[in-house]
Formats: structure tokens, C-alpha cells, sequence
């Protein structure tokens, strides 16, 4: 099946079968292995990319969904040379243990950002309520979100979206 | 490998129905596709319904709000008429999985899916939802209550799909309550949940009582008797007390991963004394 969508801002097209997971075609297809495979079932968010820039978990999607579709990977939100804010803050607050868990915490933290540029850290818990750390790093990782709010708030002042 | 459709119409849906009449139909997939995987079902091919979009959206009728099937859970939880009329269902919505799951999920799947612990059921069971079922060939309207017959059971026959939820507007239930108990907060299946809707005089009367169960029998466990038992009198620990005996004896919970039945209707009965909390006046539905 021949599939065109957006790919990290490139349009790309491939040939594969159309019930074949997204998770399988970034990282098998494409060779983008940012977004991890854990739970396979929706449990865990190591899978989370942005459609149209809300997440989703990649393991619940076939590839026949991503037609016409615009889709972020964690390699496409910064790069080596030049980090995503929200990753800035999650180095420096030391939020990363193993990063198995990274790729789909960062993406589900710009989905909340952008939702809600100043969360709580109660609304941070629940806005990553389908994102899990075995490493048990929570509270540094809410606290790098928290950074990450403040920072962009300083500098951008995003237009807040009070739904 | 699975040829998978993903139509842009009822037109073109029933035209793929001809011919793959045994195809499966998905929205969100969070369900389907976790069961396809650990080999469950095993459908010739798979129909996709996202982009469908005669079955999504909310619509503000005269009596009526109609929600299309499709309407992703995050779509319907940040509906302005959903939070407006519909409180207890916006409260089941917002402990439903997790922000990705509400955004693939829809409100069809959830009720098709016909988990005894779906988080949107008790919500429209005491809502009295009546669910729009379409077919080539027309449609047809039935209750909830009649639609679910047993875990993952539903009267939807071949070629038929459910396109629509209506939710009557009057409901004149000023207490919209809805409260999941699991083993966390995200991502929990429900091991007893309770929905309801009250209406409560200036004095503090119950005047009238809604209650719908979830996880806590194969379908969404209604009990009449409970609500009878709490209308008339006081929003008080002490007749909702009085309500436990009756609601332990309409379950019919079952031991599995997450709990045992014993601990199962206890909990059911437990719920109902939160009501108490809506007793000092404070009606609002937050």
C-alpha cells in the first residue's frame, strides 16, 4: 500500500502493508528507533509520537492511518546541535534515568505544553498519566516539565488556550 | 496481511461492507488492536472509521445533543455542551486511560466494546443514552441498557453499525457524580465504579436519584430499589447507609487480576456514601 504523509517535516512515501504498526514502520521501515516499543498494548506511552501534533501511541496505529497525516518523532522535535527546550530541561533537571521512557515523555510533555502552556504539578501527573518510568523518576521529571513551562513562558508567551 | 479501509463516508463504508461483510470495524483501536495482536480475533480485513465523518462531532439539537460515534474521547471532554449538560460524563471521560488513549478512543468504541468496566457506561446509563444504529438499509434506535447484553456482547447485527449517541437535554439533576476505584489513577481498568445523578431540594431532600455501577457485574448494574431506598429522605450518611444492603445484593461481581468479588461489592456499596459530600449545599456539578 503506498502511503504519503509528513514525516518530522518531510513529505515521505512508502510502500508498505497497510495493517503493518506505526512503531514497526519508524523504526523497521524508517530507522527512526526513537519511539520504543514496550508494552505493545497502549499501556505505557514508550511508543508516543505527535499526529497532527497530538499524541498517539504508535503501537495502536496501522500504517494505512498515517496517510495524509503530519507526524512528529522525538527526532524530529530538536536536534544534537540544537535541543527542544522541553529536552534542555529534561538534561538538566537530571530527568533521565535509562531514557527508555524519554522519547515518549518529551512528546507527551509538548502535547501538554501546548495544551496547557503553566500546568500544575498535579496537572504535569495527569498529563502524563499514560507515560511510565520504571526507573521511578517522576519527580524529576515533573520538575523538568515544570522548567520547561516557566522557560517557555518567559521567552514566548504563548497564546494560552483555555479549554 | 490485512487490507485495511479507511472511508470518508457511510457511502463509501457500506460499499466496503458488500464486499467484506466480515470485515472488523475500528475507530480509536485501542481496543481491537491490542486483541488482533495477542491473536483474540482474527477478521479477513479491517475497516477504520476515523475519518468517517458523518459519525463525528457534537451536535446541539432541539431536545436533544447528538454525539457522533467516532468523536474521539478528548473531543468529547472538552466539549463545551458536554460540559455544560453532562457533567457526569465528563467525569468518567476524564479518569477513562490516558491523554493518547482519549485521543484515539472514541465514545462508539467504548460502548461496543461493552466492557463491564468502560468508563463513559454508568455515566450513559443513568443519562438513559439511546444509540443510533445505522445500515445501508436504514436505522434504528435503541436504549443502552438494551444494546449491552454481556461483556464485549452488543445487538449490532452484520452491516450495522452504531453511528450515534442522543442524550436528552432536560435532565433537570443539578449532582452529577461519577467515581472510578482502581490501582492507580491513569491507565487504571476500573475495579468498581459509580455513576449518578441527584436532584436535591433547598432543604436537602432527595427528590429524585439516578445510580449505575460499573465493573461490578457483566453489564452496567442499575438498582431501582437503591434509588428508591435514598429518594424522599435526606443526602446523609445515615439513609444512604440504609441503600448498601440493597445495592451488595443487585451485583454480581467476579474475582479476577485486579480484585475479588467479595472486595467488588463491598466497594459498590461504599460508593454510594461519597454522595454525602453533595449534602452541604454544594449542588454545583464540578
Amino acid at each position: 500500500m503506498k502511503i504519503r504523509f509528513v514525516l518530522n517535516g518531510e513529505t515521505t512515501e512508502l510502500d508498505v502493508p497497510g495493517d503493518r504498526r506505526v512503531v514497526d514502520v519508524l523504526r523497521e521501515d524508517v530507522g527512526l528507533t526513537g519511539a520504543k516499543e514496550s508494552c505493545g498494548s497502549g499501556d505505557c506511552g514508550a511508543c508516543t509520537i505527535l499526529v497532527d501534533g497530538e499524541s498517539r501511541l504508535s503501537c495502536l496505529m496501522l500504517a494505512a492511518q498515517l496517510q495524509g497525516r503530519r507526524i512528529t518523532t522525538i527526532e524530529g522535535l530538536g536536534s544534537e546541535a540544537q535541543l527542544h527546550p522541553i529536552q534542555s530541561a529534561f538534561t538538566q533537571y537530571g530527568a533521565v534515568q535509562c531514557g527508555f521512557c524519554i522519547p515518549g515523555m518529551v512528546l507527551a510533555t509538548a502535547d501538554l505544553l501546548k495544551r496547557n502552556p503553566s500546568p500544575s504539578r498535579e496537572q504535569i501527573r495527569r498529563g502524563l498519566g499514560g507515560n511510565l518510568c520504571r526507573c521511578t523518576g517522576y519527580q524529576k521529571i515533573v520538575d523538568a516539565v515544570q522548567a520547561a513551562a516557566s522557560r517557555s513562558a518567559d521567552h514566548e508567551k504563548p497564546l494560552r488556550d483555555d479549554k | 496481511m490485512r487490507d485495511v479501509s479507511l472511508p470518508r463516508s457511510l457511502e463509501e463504508l457500506w460499499g466496503l461492507l458488500d464486499r467484506e461483510s466480515a470485515a472488523a470495524l475500528y475507530a480509536g483501536g485501542t481496543d481491537l488492536l491490542v486483541k488482533l495482536r495477542a491473536g483474540l480475533e482474527d477478521p479477513p480485513a479491517l475497516i477504520c472509521l476515523e475519518r468517517v465523518g458523518e459519525l463525528k462531532g457534537v451536535q446541539d439539537e432541539l431536545d436533544e445533543v447528538w454525539i457522533g460515534a467516532a468523536t474521539t474521547l478528548s473531543t468529547l471532554m472538552e466539549d463545551p455542551i458536554i460540559q455544560r449538560r453532562f457533567q457526569v460524563l465528563r467525569k468518567g471521560l476524564e479518569v477513562l486511560g490516558s491523554p493518547p488513549v482519549r485521543h484515539m478512543g472514541t465514545i462508539g468504541g467504548n460502548i461496543v466494546t461493552a466492557s463491564p468496566a468502560g468508563d463513559t457506561l454508568p455515566a450513559l446509563y443513568v443519562l438513559g443514552a439511546q444509540l443510533e444504529i445505522r445500515s445501508k438499509d436504514g436505522s434504528r434506535v435503541v436504549a443502552i441498557r438494551d444494546f449491552i447484553v454481556g461483556p464485549g456482547q452488543v445487538l449490532l447485527n452484520r452491516g450495522e453499525i452504531l453511528a450515534g449517541i442522543r442524550l436528552r437535554k432536560v435532565q433537570s439533576y443539578a449532582i452529577h457524580h461519577y467515581e472510578k476505584v482502581g490501582r492507580r489513577k491513569s491507565q487504571a481498568c476500573a475495579i468498581a465504579s459509580m455513576a449518578a445523578l441527584l436532584t436535591v431540594s433547598d432543604s436537602g431532600v432527595v427528590e429524585a436519584a439516578r445510580l449505575a455501577w460499573g465493573s461490578v457485574g457483566p453489564t452496567v448494574v442499575i438498582c431501582r430499589e437503591a434509588e428508591a431506598a435514598i429518594e424522599g429522605k435526606p443526602l446523609s450518611m445515615e439513609s444512604l447507609k440504609l441503600a448498601i444492603p440493597l445495592v451488595e445484593k443487585a451485583v454480581s461481581p467476579i474475582d479476577d487480576i485486579r480484585a475479588d468479588a467479595a472486595y467488588r461489592r463491598t466497594v459498590a456499596g461504599l460508593l454510594l456514601l461519597r454522595l454525602s459530600e453533595y449534602s452541604a449545599g454544594t449542588c454545583s456539578a464540578q
